[in-house]
């Protein structure tokens, strides 16, 4: 074969081109700061804003197809979730550049592992070959690892960023290691091999298939925070900064899920008999531990934390029930927790001001009665993370619970409705704080909010409504991109 | 755009517009504009006025969401024009009890409560069932903060109870919901219900009772029925009055409305099949409340638990399956909303007064404030049923429709009747008779111009209702009668065919 044909094309680097795009920006950030003189202020921040806007574009119009020898592969819901993950980067980027200033820790580096970040988590969603998504993967993990202790004299965010370190490489180990047996049983780690394995008229033996299956699963498991390997998602997302943890519980949870819905509701779908039930325990457990762990919370980032770990067992209810309704109910769902969950981290970060002292819920008390805008905002957020009509989040659990009942799991259904009224409770907590109690020091003191935060604040609760009242915007964009 | 358009939607504009007013003019501004939602839905009688179409008037259906079809398709019939007009003459009601009363964050107070009119309003007329469910919820929040935010000491454990418990039963009733929309492609009410009433949707009995249980439990909880009522008494002592009002008088409806229409017509058969077991708890639910009433040292309790006494007459009526049984039910729902409404105003005033609940803070205030007394007696003899009263006619109507289903059962519900006299009879006369204490007399002044103002249509109604029964039960008459030939034909069908299929076997055993 002539060397030629191993070439990219035009046509792979164009459908490549958002990565690139946020690649060359983050690089020459790294450049800009190094040759930054002293003591003048950063611009890296407006870069990465023009970065991500114009990632945006190429992300939405690139054609269908695959790119470099069928590495990537560029379809509906690869284009869905670059979009999801580009459009999460910028409300990050609006709703951090305050809080840098505000921390006096403003400097390029955060952003170019932003971008780095998201590139990963484009290339994971994009991925067609296990290999690729291990190396999206890597990309996105280690710069959020670096994020998630960027203020490094803040003991809270050291110990995050280890435990985030420590246990995301465990959990990557156990990925690459399903990996190696995926290829041993099947002989490729091109997704479309291995479901061509699976139905061949010889199909590979079930342990190994079964092994490979479920150390992939642990993987991701770990990545997207589902029970039992949650333990490390409260301390992290409470010790990272708070629009680092905005960030954490959206994208790389969003890219995961993305490849969790390639892999088993793609490439392993015909032996989902078998991984449906394990799907199914991991659902229910992760919505149980999540919520009933959050009623006990007096911080707000954790209770945040632990509301992620629920969200992520109503994703996984999605994915249990295994079919095209499914996949594009997980896909609305992570879009919506997305604008929701970023805004109410948005306000979070927001209100704990300086070393983000301010991070109890009994600190919240009156907030509606100084800073009535912000508050309403928030309790947006919280009805949209309860599942109040009008609101994305109620139309996230609605498509997902149709879903599992179009896949006849009632008693999952059923268990996830209560467990959904379960978690009104804690939300409610923080909803009462605000509103019915009298304001105390720490809402005296509050400013008003910077103009880049409320674009973030707003920008989310524009999104959490809009897709509360017309569903259909985002709904038909994920139908066209159903797994199947 | 219809009327009933208008009337839904004017309440939204309003809360939206109370939000860029300036605080100041918030109490003028609400009040205006629920008295324009009274006046425009004062319009919607026209169809009924001098008949009684059995059909939909004022529909509109529009889609809202493509996929799965959504549709914004709201209706009114026979049934729901009361409710609806209950709502909208109550609100601006609530707008003047609270003109005084409510002293702090008064913007956000007016706000929610157009709020919470736009979501009952909308539950009493959507005709889609994904529809209902969003105004059910909607109607949730602006309730969840009024009690919440302007309530008594222990507000917020009500609060949040209250918001618990209907949620809890709600979403249930969303799973239901998605399992109808699964199995016929539709929300649509009218669809589904034509469905099966054209026997193309059957359930298997388990199913069909499983369906109904997740659609009831909703119900009972808001209804409430005994025993799931137990975050009643707390809302109420904890809601300020016209939190109270609304609550009592329009909220509790929504589930007696959701019973009626939405749990019988569209599972007949596990609603007969259950109806001994509803019929037994309303029954308890009956006496309970008014046993329960009868011992309260507390006003607003007493007022409280005797709600959960009357609404287990609504519930009785409608497990009887009979005409009078329904109208007597739907009536008493009208009733029950004029004249516990008007108690808790009452109480209400009192309260103003005297910042006491307790019964034993009062006595003697006939001397002092005779026009509250005679306002106050009329309101305690309309809600024990005296004759030419509204309530009178309801429970008349409940208790007929009930003997002929079963008249051991009316026989227990007759007992109901009887203790209301006494614990409303007692209270009447703890509080107004005696001799009034010194400091009592002092702070007990007659009703204010705003006072009457917002008593006295209700004065009025509890009067015309009980005289001119004729004014509004013809058209609730014949939407009851639609349902219960929704009811009915399923039934004969249902049994029809086995019975063909054993005169068959026994045939071939000859």
């Amino acid at each position: 074969m002539p060397i030629a044909s191993f070439l990219p094309t035009n046509a792979d680097y164009a459908r490549f081109l958002p990565e690139l795009i946020l690649t060359v920006a983050g690089v020459l950030i790294m450049f800009m700061e190094a040759l930054r003189p002293e003591g003048r202020r950063t611009n890296a921040g407006l870069l990465t804003i023009l970065a991500l806007v114009l990632a945006l574009p190429a992300a939405l119009v690139a054609k269908d197809g695959s790119a470099f020898q069928g590495m990537l592969v560029i379809d509906g819901m690869g284009t869905f979730f670059r979009t999801l993950v580009i459009v999460v980067g910028l409300l990050v980027v609006f709703s951090s550049t305050d809080y840098l200033r505000r921390e006096k820790q403003e400097s390029g580096e955060y952003y170019a592992l932003l971008l780095f970040s998201i590139v990963g988590q484009c290339v994971m969603v994009t991925a067609n070959e296990l290999v690729m998504i291990f190396i999206g993967l890597e990309i996105s993990s280690i710069a959020s690892y670096i994020l998630a202790g960027y203020l490094r004299d803040d003991a809270r965010n050291n110990e995050a960023a280890l435990k985030y370190f420590l246990l995301g490489s465990f959990a990557t180990a156990f990925l690459l290691y399903g990996v190696a047996w995926m290829y041993g049983a099947t002989g490729s780690t091109n997704l479309t091999e291995i479901r061509r394995a699976l139905i061949s008229g010889t199909p590979p033996p079930e342990a190994l298939i079964g092994v490979a299956a479920a150390l992939i699963f642990v993987g991701l498991a770990f990545k997207i925070s589902a029970a039992p390997f949650q333990g490390w998602a409260p301390d992290v997302y409470q010790g990272a900064p708070a629009p680092v943890s905005a960030f954490l519980t959206v994208g790389p949870k969003a890219a995961a899920f993305a490849v969790l819905l390639r892999i088993f509701l793609g490439s392993l779908e015909p032996i989902a008999s078998r991984w449906e039930p394990a799907v199914w325990v991991c659902a229910l457990a992760t919505m149980i531990v999540g919520n009933f762990a959050a009623i006990m919370q007096s911080n707000i980032k954790r209770l945040l934390a632990y509301s992620s770990i629920a969200h992520a067992g109503y994703v996984l209810v999605a994915v249990a029930a295994n079919s095209g309704t499914g996949s594009v109910a997980a896909m609305f769902y992570l879009a919506a927790y997305a604008f929701t969950n970023i805004g109410a981290f948005a306000v979070v970060t927001h209100f704990s001001r300086k070393g983000e002292r301010y991070v109890s819920i009994d600190d919240f008390a009156g907030l509606a009665q100084r800073q009535p805008a912000m508050a309403a905002m928030l309790t947006i957020f919280l009805l949209s993370l309860i599942g109040v009509p009008l609101t994305a989040g109620f139309f996230g659990k609605f498509y997902i619970f149709k879903a599992a009942l179009d896949a006849k799991l009632v008693w999952l259904t059923v268990l996830g409705l209560l467990n959904s009224a379960v978690a009104a409770y804690y939300y409610l907590r923080i909803l009462v704080v605000m509103y019915m109690r009298e304001p105390g020091e720490s809402v005296e003191t509050l400013p008003p909010a910077g103009a880049l935060l409320q674009i973030a604040v707003y920008g989310s609760a524009a999104g959490t409504l809009l897709l509360g009242i017309f569903p259909s915007l985002v709904l038909d964009f994920a139908n066209r991109a159903a797994i199947r | 755009m219809t009327l009933l358009d208008i009337v839904l939607f004017l309440p939204l504009a309003g809360f939206l517009l109370l939000l860029i007013l300036p605080k100041e003019s918030s109490r003028m501004a609400a009040l205006v504009i629920s008295l324009a939602v009274f006046v425009v839905s004062l319009g919607l009688l026209m169809p009924y006025w001098f008949q009684y179409p059995s059909g939909h008037t004022f529909s509109s259906d529009i889609q809202w969401i493509s996929y799965p079809p959504i549709r914004y398709h709201v209706a009114l019939d026979g049934l729901s024009l009361w409710l609806v007009l209950l709502s909208t003459l109550l609100t601006p009601i609530a707008a003047l009890v609270s003109w005084n009363y409510i002293d702090k964050r008064v913007k956000e107070y007016y706000a929610f409560l157009l709020l919470l009119e736009f979501g009952v309003i909308g539950v009493f007329v959507a005709m889609d069932l994904f529809l209902f469910y969003v105004f059910w919820e909607v109607s949730l929040v602006p309730m969840y903060f009024l009690i919440g935010i302007w309530g008594h000491e222990r507000r917020i454990y009500a609060a949040v109870k209250f918001f618990l418990f209907t949620m809890a039963g709600s979403v249930l009733m969303l799973g239901a919901i998605i399992f109808l929309y699964n199995r016929t492609g539709t929300f649509d009410y009218g669809v589904i219900q034509g469905m099966i009433q054209t026997g193309s949707l059957v359930f298997d009995t388990r199913t069909e009772m499983l369906l109904f249980l997740a659609f009831f439990g909703a119900f009972a909880i808001k209804v409430p029925l005994f025993p799931l009522h137990t975050w009643l008494p707390d809302a109420h002592v904890e809601a300020p009055t016209a939190g109270s009002l609304m609550l009592a008088s329009v909220m509790l409806k929504m589930g007696t409305y959701g019973l009626l229409r939405f749990c019988v017509p569209l599972f007949p058969e596990a609603a007969h099949r259950s109806a001994p077991w509803i019929a037994a708890l309303a029954i308890i639910g009956i006496i309970y409340g008014a046993l329960v009433a009868l011992v309260q040292p507390n006003m607003k309790k007493l007022v409280a638990y005797s709600s959960v006494s009357h609404l287990g007459f609504v519930v009785l009526g409608i497990f009887t399956f009979t005409q009078q049984g329904l109208d007597g039910a739907v009536y008493q729902m009208l009733n029950h909303g004029i004249s516990t409404g008007a108690l808790f105003i009452l109480v209400g005033y009192l309260y103003e007064r005297r910042h006491s609940l307790e019964i034993s803070a009062y006595g003697g205030v006939a001397t002092p404030a005779p026009n509250l007394s005679i306002i106050f007696l009329i309101t305690t003899l309309a809600s024990i049923g005296l004759p030419t009263l509204n309530n009178f006619v309801g429970e008349y109507l409940v208790l007929q429709g009930t003997a002929s289903a079963n008249f051991g059962w009316a026989v227990f519900a007759a007992l109901g009747v009887i203790f209301s006299a006494c614990y409303m009879l007692w209270l009447y006369q703890r509080t107004f008779f005696g001799k009034a204490s010194e400091s009592l007399s002092h702070h007990m002044p007659d009703l204010t111009t705003r006072e009457w103002a917002a008593i006295v249509p209700l004065v009025v109604l509890m009067v015309w209702m009980g005289s001119f029964a004729q004014t509004f039960l013809p058209s609730i008459s014949v939407q009851n009668a639609a349902i219960l030939d929704q009811t009915k034909k399923l039934r004969v069908e249902r049994v029809a065919i086995p019975a063909r299929q054993t005169a068959e076997v026994s045939r071939a055993n000859r």
